[in-house]
């Protein structure tokens, strides 16, 4: 494993989620500790086996039942919007996250808590559309993008904020191979620090460090070689 | 997901672009009113004349007002001949170029809007609330959204419909609008989890 200095640090600490349901509490994720400091990292298992669940809860859109989680030493229960700045978040499904009807005033929106001035969000927005690519689809319609270019897009909103990490949930399951490669070069080739949900193994082994997340726990947290290996062993042993 | 342009900004530099946000609001909802209280066919048609001219001297393309207005085509038609039958046709008229009217400008506001600038104005017009406990941005945004999704709701109905039809269930409403419902609400838990992830209704 690979450790970087300048990247963020996204600590858990023996942490895990129940959801409720009507028989009772659902464990969806037990007794996870572990300190990410690479600048890529990723979680790959099975669906349903609680990797979104580790992922959502570096931002705070899943709580933690018991635990704790810190980014930079903040911690998401106490300091939820002082997190969600340092930590952008790529959704899997792009249309969902995308709520402005054109492509500079979606990039706009993620700016305008912190950057009151009008004409300065936009020329921000146009900046980080063209570092993405997209510049020369400012006015258009979000719907009027193919898939790729929406999840380039989500991404570019999220990189407006200038985070310091960016936690993606399969950001290119939906996508045909030309635009997931796109997207994923743009992800592997981000400055900051990348937390990476997918089920693409070849991706995973390009990253730093893997975690296997089996029914709610954490079995590997190694090598991405070494991860992908147990997982797909164990992935092709188990019951179907 | 098909492209509907309620809510696109279509730049350009008429009178209606340059006029200011606020004023040309609340002249949406002064017209809207009067519009509404016209009687008999011929004022609602004229109405209509003028909505679509302003549209077009504003620089809303053919097309735009189409598909604007395309989404209402049999919910009016069926009222229509509901009113032609139960009223006469004046009635029916009225009620079909008042509808197309209020679409016509309210396309017209949005093509020459930009939403941010829809957002600011709700937002400065919002503060008077503050003291109340309610948060401007909050209710511009939602402002906002409530414009902004309904293209993304037309386009789940279609295509709830499209697999109740794909399954011989088209004369099932039930089919249609208990996948509607459900498909809506998940739609609108995305949505509020995309707008948590970026922070969007944090405290400053």
């Amino acid at each position: 494993m690979r450790e970087t200095g300048s990247v963020a640090t996204i600590e858990l600490d023996d942490v895990t989620v129940t959801a409720p349901t009507a028989d009772g509490d659902v464990v969806l994720l037990r007794d996870v500790t572990a300190r990410l400091v690479e600048r890529r990292v990723v979680v790959v298992g099975a669906n349903g086996s609680g990797k979104s669940t580790l992922a959502r809860l570096v931002n705070g859109l899943v709580p933690a039942s018991a635990g704790t989680v810190r980014v930079d030493g903040l911690d998401v229960a106490t300091e939820g919007p002082a997190v969600r700045r340092r930590v952008g978040f790529v959704f899997t499904q792009p249309a969902a996250q995308l709520v402005m009807p054109t492509v500079l005033e979606d990039v706009a929106l993620s700016l305008r808590r912190h950057v009151k001035d009008r004409r300065e969000r936009d020329e921000r927005a146009r900046s980080v559309l063209a570092d993405i690519g997209l510049a020369d689809r400012a006015d258009v319609s979000v719907h009027a993008l193919s898939g790729g270019q929406q999840q380039l897009l989500a991404i570019a909103g999220v990189l407006a904020c200038e985070p310091t990490v960016v936690v993606a949930d399969e950001p290119t399951t939906l996508l045909d191979l030309r635009n997931a490669r796109a997207v994923e070069e743009r992800l592997l080739s981000l400055e900051q620090q990348l937390l990476l949900v997918t089920h693409d193994l070849d991706l995973a082994r390009r990253c730093d460090r893997a975690l296997v997340v089996e029914d709610g726990h954490v079995t590997v947290d190694d090598d991405p070689e070494a991860a992908v290996a147990h997982y797909v062993e164990s992935a092709l042993r188990g019951p179907t | 997901m098909r492209t509907l342009p309620l809510g696109l900004h279509v730049p350009g530099e008429t009178i209606w672009h340059r006029l200011p946000t606020g004023r040309k609001l609340l002249g949406l909802v002064v017209v809207g009113i009067a519009v509404v209280a016209l009687r008999g066919p011929w004022p609602p048609l004229a109405a209509l004349v003028v909505a679509v001219g302003v549209a077009l001297h504003a620089g809303v393309p053919w097309r735009t007002l189409l598909l604007g207005v395309r989404p209402l085509l049999v919910v009016l038609a069926v009222l229509a001949a509901f009113q032609t039958w139960q009223r006469g046709w004046p009635v029916a008229v009225e009620l079909v170029a008042t509808t197309l009217t209020l679409v016509a400008l309210a396309t017209t506001f949005t093509a020459t809007t930009p939403t941010d600038d829809l957002l600011d104005t709700v937002a400065r017009g919002a503060r008077v609330l503050r003291p109340l406990g309610v948060d401007p941005e909050r209710v511009a945004l939602a402002f906002s959204l409530a414009i902004t999704s309904v293209p993304v709701v037309l386009a789940i109905f279609g295509q709830t419909r499209e697999a109740a039809r794909a399954r011989g269930l088209e004369r099932s409403p039930r089919a249609t609008l208990a996948p509607f419902a459900v498909r809506t609400v998940a739609h609108a838990h995305a949505l509020g989890d995309a707008l948590a992830a970026r922070g969007i209704g944090d405290p400053d």
